[in-house]
This record gives structure tokens, C-alpha cells and sequence, in this order.
């Protein structure tokens, strides 16, 4: 038995955790197990990456198997982790397509949740750039599924939260670049109308994104800082820096579970309005940063998710349709209202995505942390109710609370996603706690 | 790949530490052949390698070390003779086991002692007509003194150790070295499940940094972690009449 949560330690359950070596055993597994599903390096913040009885570690599947520097597809087993593609690729002069905001996720994990970055406006999902996923079901066949083998499993595989079988290695599409700094712009906002305006406005750049302060109040509700990133070319690097710097990771970490009176609103709204202020400062000026600070700039402290002590926290990801935007007011409303404590929380831009079962839609997303406690549990319940009758939905990756009538409303091919999974014998034998809560 | 590349001949190519001495091998510039009995095994850890590694080219060679009589053929189809050989092979098997059923008992001794330690000394010949080579023999604390819980283990090991250092004796004017590298607890498959100390549990990758360690100033003995020299200090000096009353 091994203590199971997600990132947000909640909710903390125990269970079994099964390692595997090597894809056969993975194949193996999924098969003669039941109430199992697959799981990365736990990066999810709720009950997705947890079997209803049994948890099946990915981990162990990590080993890529070749790279074509013709194509930049690189084959890997699905336990290879963000971190090391960029390690090993980085300095050859490619990257990912699509990276979510820490590194240390796993390719299975990455395609299970379908993640975005900060460029899915443009470039889309992580599923969009898979080529191929060789997938174990539980009828103990292993399939290679890709837009034209198999194409319904491929869909429903893509965001489908691991729920079609374990997905055993896949082909991945990594883009060329110069240089592995990002050149940042940042702009201003002093509330949330003029944030979705610039969020509108630098669509053209290839990343941007919204740090929103949601504990600010009246005129400046919703005030942000948008981020606009560029990949920086080789001949506009700052003379002296060497094109592709390797990782700063691991210089502090949080040792241990913060006490939860360290955390209050006061603290919190000090924090972000220092944020704000300072990035105000450099509005409008070019700053270059390297990719680590750029793309995961949580991942600089180690166990930053202890913060929120023993009680944990949910994450909370929405997006809301477009048209609908004024539902984003209220939500900025009911949360700064409440003092409900967020460090800085994230709002984008979002496109459509291909999975079944992917989070994005046209629309607005926000994304933001709240400890664990009653009321913030029922403010969550509220603000659900909101996103549903917008016509928005959950990100599932980020979710541990939302009611079934809420995933309904949100995800309009869950029948169709059933269906199938109900054609693949996955039904009842490939479940985590996520699918049992939602009915799955 | 260029010419000088120096070659590294690992015997255990599917195991966890030897993946990690041959990842450490050829980040180094070194051309890395795997031997293993498991040849689809080894092969997935040479492409993992090889695509993180794009120079590396590391072959995979099938070798079982309890088949004795393939040796020389083995040796004489390897081109070049490698500059270092590097073995891990090694079985733990079940001491239990191994106290009713003979043929286990004689696995567990011949993989971790008779196959590893006749194989060494047929490559350590060619090393010595050629004029140098260095040899590496992965053995274990479990040899230096034998235990009621693994005692078919260690005094294999036992034996693999004791091997070691008379070939290193019989060698040491013949500009061929022999090092004895005895890991104490690793996190690998073998120990999967097993509830280790952390302060006395070294990662693969540390096991590979020391044994390349090697390579530049080479050693006779050596333990991964440090302390482990100390520990096994106490355990030997235990007096007999004690230690048999010890439940290790
Ligand atoms: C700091 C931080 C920032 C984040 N930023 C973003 C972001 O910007 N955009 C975004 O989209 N997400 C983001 N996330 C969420 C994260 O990217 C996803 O939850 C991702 O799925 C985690 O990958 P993992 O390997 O840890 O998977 P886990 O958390 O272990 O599992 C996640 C899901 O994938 C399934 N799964 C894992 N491995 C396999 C496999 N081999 N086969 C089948 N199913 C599998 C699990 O069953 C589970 O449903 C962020 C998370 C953190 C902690
Ligand atoms: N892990 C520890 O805590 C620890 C501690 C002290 C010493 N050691 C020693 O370190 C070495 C490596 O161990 P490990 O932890 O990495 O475990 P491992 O993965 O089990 O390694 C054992 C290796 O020996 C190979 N082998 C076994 N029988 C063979 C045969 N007949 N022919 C060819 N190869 C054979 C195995 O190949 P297959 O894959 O084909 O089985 C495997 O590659 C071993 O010598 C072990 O005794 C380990």
C-alpha cells in the first residue's frame, strides 16, 4: 500500500502502486488488472492519476527508442519525461511543440490530459503533434493507433485521462529552434477588461499569457500582466550568452509542510500586488530569459505544492465559451469578494482541441489555486455552477471536486467517449478514482 | 565517432547499473558493446542511448555466462578487443530456495561466481598479450562476510571477490588492472520492493559514476558509498560466537 494523491495532496488516499520495467509487463498489467489506470509523475493535481483499486507506474517504461533529425519525431516509451526530451534535445537544437507549465510530466501523462501551453492559440495541443501511440487494452491486445489506424481510439486516447488502456510509447513531433532563450514582452492591465483585450491583441506572438491577480478589487479587478514570448533567434542573442543554457533547477525547495496560517489573504494579496507592480515596471521593455524561467518558473522550487500545508489545495481550471465573458467577471467577483487566497493565477486564450475528451475550447481560461478548506470548497461548488451554465467546462487534469451534472453539461462527446470505451472492454476495468466520482 | 574512441565491453547489458555505467561510457565518448542473454532486452537500452546520444553507437552482443564453452568464440568474433570489460552480471536467486533445491543453489554460485570469473580470465589473457587492459568486476558486500539470509549469494560473491584479487595480484606487473567494486544497497530491479536506508542506498547512476571513476584513477577496492567500508569494518570484526547468534 502506498499513500496516493495528486499535486494538490488532495484528496490523499492509499493503494496499491504497481512498477512495471518494460512494456510487456505494462502490457501485461493493464490486461489481468481491474480498477487500474496508468500513471506519469503525478502532475495532476486531483484523483485522475489514481486507480479505483489499483495504480499502474508508468515510470519505469523510460526509455526513448529513436530520433530523426530530418523529421524531429522522436519514439519513446510513455514514462520519458518532459524534462529529459529537453535535456537531451534542447542542445540539438529542438524542442517540444507544446509544453505545459512544469517539465516534470511524462509523455503519457501529457497525452492523457491533452496539455496546452502558452501557445495553444496558435499551435495547439500536445496531442496535435503525436504521431502515433502504441496502446494496451484490457482484452490484452496492444494497438497502434494514429490518425489513420485506429482513429477513434487515437481521439479518445488524446485527453482521455488514461481511461482507454495504458499508452505504452508514442511518436512526438519536436519543433527546430535557434536558441533555447525566450525573448519576453510584458504589457500592463489594470483590470480584467483591458487583460482579455491584450490577450486579444498579442495573439499574433507565439506564447502569451495572463498572470491575474484575482484577489484585487474593485477598478482594478482582474488586473494581469500578459507575457508574450518569442523563441529567440541566434542573431538576435545578447553578444555573450550561449545559445542554449542548461537548467538553473533545484536551487531551493520547500522542506517541509508550511503551517496554513502562513498563507492568508494578507500575505497572498501583499505578494501579487508586488508582483504586479514590479512587472508593471518593465512593461513594454524586451527582457530575454532562458526557457526554464520562461516556461516553468514554479519548477525552480523544489515541492513548491508543501506551501498549502497538510490540508492541500485544489486547482481550479475553467474555460469559459466565447461571448460568455461576462461569467468571467463574476467568477473574478465572487473570488476576490471571498479574499479566497490565490498566488498569481493564469488566464489565456484557448482554441479548440481535437481529443474527444480535450479541455480547450474557443474561449477564456483560468487557472488558479485555492487551499483546502470549507468555504473555499464551497465557493469552488458555486463557481462550477457558473462555468456550467456558460457552457464551459473542468479541466480534468486539474479537477478533484466537480459534480457529475457539471462534467456532463461540459463535455459534449462523453457518449460517444463511452461508447468506445465501452467496445475496448475498458468499462469497469480501466478506472480511476476521477472516472468512478464522474460516473465514468 | 572517431578513431581513438575507446571501447567498453559491458557484461549485463539489460541490468539497471550496467545501463547506467553504459549510458556514463558513452556520454564520454566511448563505443559501448552490451552483452546480455536477453538480446531484445539490451537492444532497447542501446536505442535509448543511442537516440539520446546520437555518437554513441552501442552495439548489443548475446552472451550467457553460464554457457562457458561460448566464450572463446565470443572473444574471437569481437573486433576491437575492448579497452575495459565491465561486469554486473549477477544473480540474487532465493536463499531459501536455494537450501532445498541444489540446481537453484548452483545458478545463484555459477552466474554470480563461475561464468563471471572463468569469462574474466579468458579476456584478462588477450588483454595481457595485447600490453594492457583494464577489468571491472561488479561483486558485493554480501561476499565479505556470509549471512544466514543470502549466504548462496555472498559466498559466490565471496568467491568472485577473492577471484578478483589474485587476478589483480597475478596481473599488476602485466600493466593490466583489476578493480573490485562492491555497490552495498542500489535502487535496481534486484532490490525492487525491498525496504532500504536511504544513507546506505546509492542511485545506478552513482554506481557508474565511480566505476568510471575508475578509468582515471584507478582503484583496487572500492565501495559506492563510503560508509559502506565502515559498516562492513564492523560486521567483519564481530567475533564469531556472536555473529552466529545474529539474526542478519
Ligand atoms: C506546476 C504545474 C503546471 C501545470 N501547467 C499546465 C499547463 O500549463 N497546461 C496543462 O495542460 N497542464 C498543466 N499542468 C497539468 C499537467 O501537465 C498534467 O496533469 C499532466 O497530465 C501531468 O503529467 P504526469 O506525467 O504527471 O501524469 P499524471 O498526473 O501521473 O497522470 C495524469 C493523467 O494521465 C494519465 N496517464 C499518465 N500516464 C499514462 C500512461 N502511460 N498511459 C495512459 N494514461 C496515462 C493518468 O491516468 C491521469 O489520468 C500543470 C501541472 C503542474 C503541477
Ligand atoms: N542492487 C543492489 O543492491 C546490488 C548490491 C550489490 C551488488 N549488486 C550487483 O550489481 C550487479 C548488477 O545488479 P543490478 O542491481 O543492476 O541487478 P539486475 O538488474 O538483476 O542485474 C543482473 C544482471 O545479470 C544478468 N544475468 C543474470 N544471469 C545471467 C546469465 N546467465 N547470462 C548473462 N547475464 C545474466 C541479468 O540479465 P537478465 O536481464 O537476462 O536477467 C542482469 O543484466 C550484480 O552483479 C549484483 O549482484 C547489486
Amino acid at each position: 500500500m502506498r499513500d496516493l494523491s495528486g499535486w494538490g495532496r488532495y484528496p490523499r488516499t492509499s493503494g496499491p502502486l504497481g512498477m512495471v520495467s518494460d512494456v510487456d509487463d505494462a502490457a501485461v498489467a493493464t490486461a489481468l488488472l481491474s480498477g487500474v489506470v496508468a500513471r506519469g509523475l503525478g502532475r495532476s493535481y486531483g484523483d485522475a492519476a489514481i486507480g479505483r483499486e489499483t495504480t499502474l507506474s508508468a515510470t519505469g517504461l523510460d526509455r526513448m527508442q529513436s530520433f530523426d533529425p530530418e523529421t524531429g519525431i522522436l519514439a519513446a516509451e510513455a514514462g520519458v519525461s518532459l524534462a529529459e526530451i529537453i535535456e537531451t534535445f534542447l542542445p540539438r537544437g529542438f524542442f517540444p511543440k507544446v509544453v505545459p507549465g512544469t517539465r516534470f510530466v511524462t509523455i503519457g501523462g501529457m497525452i492523457a490530459s491533452d496539455v496546452h501551453g502558452k501557445n495553444q492559440h496558435n499551435d495547439g495541443t500536445f496531442g496535435d503533434h503525436v504521431e502515433w501511440i502504441m496502446l494496451a487494452l484490457p482484452d490484452h491486445r496492444v494497438l497502434r493507433c494514429s490518425r489513420a489506424e485506429n482513429p477513434e481510439i487515437f481521439a479518445a486516447t488524446i485527453g482521455g485521462m488514461g481511461l482507454t488502456g495504458t499508452i505504452l510509447s508514442a511518436g512526438i513531433q519536436l519543433k527546430r529552434v535557434e536558441t533555447g532563450w525566450i525573448r519576453q514582452k510584458t504589457h500592463a492591465a489594470r483590470n480584467l477588461d483591458e487583460a482579455i483585450r491584450c490577450l486579444q491583441q498579442t495573439e499574433d506572438a507565439t506564447y502569451t499569457v495572463a498572470w491575474i491577480d484575482v484577489l484585487a478589487r474593485g477598478k482594478s479587478m482582474g488586473r494581469s500582466l500578459i507575457l508574450e514570448g518569442e523563441h529567440e533567434t541566434l542573431s538576435d542573442l545578447p553578444w555573450g550568452e550561449i545559445p542554449f543554457p542548461t537548467s538553473k533547477f533545484g536551487r531551493i525547495s520547500v522542506p517541509m509542510e508550511m503551517p496554513g496560517w502562513m498563507l492568508n489573504g494578507a500575505s497572498i494579496r501583499a505578494f501579487n500586488a508586488g508582483y504586479y507592480l514590479n512587472g508593471a515596471r518593465h512593461a513594454g521593455r524586451d527582457r530575454v530569459v532562458t526557457w526554464d524561467a520562461y516556461f516553468f518558473p514554479l519548477d525552480g522550487i523544489g515541492n513548491w505544492n508543501r506551501i498549502y500545508g497538510r490540508r492541500g489545495f485544489v486547482q481550479h481550471q475553467c474555460v469559459i465559451p466565447e461571448g460568455a465573458e461576462h461569467v468571467l467577471f463574476e467568477i473574478l467577483d465572487r473570488l476576490s469578494a471571498a479574499g479566497a487566497g490565490s498566488f498569481l493565477a493564469v488566464l489565456k486564450r484557448l482554441a479548440p482541441a481535437s481529443g474527444l475528451m480535450s479541455f480547450p475550447m474557443k474561449g477564456l481560461t483560468l487557472a488558479l489555486d485555492l487551499p483546502v478548506s470549507p468555504e473555499n470548497l464551497t465557493l469552488l461548488t458555486q463557481i462550477d455552477g457558473l462555468v456550467a451554465g456558460a457552457g464551459g467546462r473542468i479541466y480534468l487534469a486539474k479537477d478533484a471536486l466537480q459534480s457529475r451534472d457539471t462534467f456532463q453539461a461540459g463535455y459534449p462527446d462523453l457518449d460517444r467517449f463511452c461508447r468506445l470505451r465501452d467496445d475496448i472492454g475498458a468499462r469497469g476495468r480501466i478506472a480511476s478514482k476521477l472516472s468512478a466520482r464522474l460516473g465514468l | 565517432m572517431s578513431l581513438t574512441a575507446r571501447h567498453l565491453l559491458l557484461l549485463g547489458g539489460t541490468s539497471d547499473i550496467g545501463r547506467a555505467v553504459a549510458k556514463h561510457y558513452a556520454d564520454n565518448g566511448w563505443q559501448v558493446t552490451l552483452a546480455a542473454r536477453d538480446v531484445e532486452a539490451a537492444s532497447r537500452n542501446a536505442a535509448d542511448i543511442n537516440t539520446r546520444q546520437p555518437d554513441a553507437g552501442v552495439a548489443v552482443e548475446g552472451l550467457d555466462i553460464l554457457e562457458t564453452e561460448s566464450f572463446v568464440s565470443f572473444l574471437d568474433a569481437l573486433h576491437p578487443l575492448p579497452d575495459t570489460v565491465v561486469c554486473v552480471v549477477g544473480m540474487l536467486g532465493d536463499q531459501e530456495q536455494a537450501e532445498t533445491d541444489p540446481d537453484h543453489a548452483t545458478r545463484i554460485m555459477r552466474t554470480n561466481y563461475e561464468g563471471p570469473a572463468l569469462f574474466l580470465d579468458m579476456i584478462a589473457a588477450r588483454f595481457v598479450s595485447r600490453g594492457y587492459g583494464m577489468i571491472i568486476g561488479v561483486s558485493s558486500v554480501a561476499g565479505d562476510r556470509g549471512r544466514a539470509s543470502n549466504y548462496a549469494y555472498g559466498s559466490a560473491k565471496a568467491g568472485f571477490t577473492a577471484f578478483l584479487s589474485g587476478l589483480r595480484n597475478r596481473l599488476a606487473t602485466k600493466n593490466v588492472h583489476v578493480a573490485t567494486v562492491k555497490p552495498g544497497f542500489v535502487e535496481t530491479r534486484m532490490t525492487a520492493g525491498m525496504d532500504l536506508p536511504g544513507a546506505l542506498t546509492a542511485k545506478p547512476k552513482d554506481v557508474a559514476e565511480r566505476i568510471a571513476g575508475i578509468e582515471i584513477r584507478p582503484r583496487d577496492v572500492i565501495y559506492v558509498l563510503p560508509v559502506w567500508r565502515l559498516v562492513m569494518f564492523v560486521i567483519r570484526s564481530i567475533p564469531e560466537p556472536i555473529f552466529k547468534k545474529l539474526k542478519l
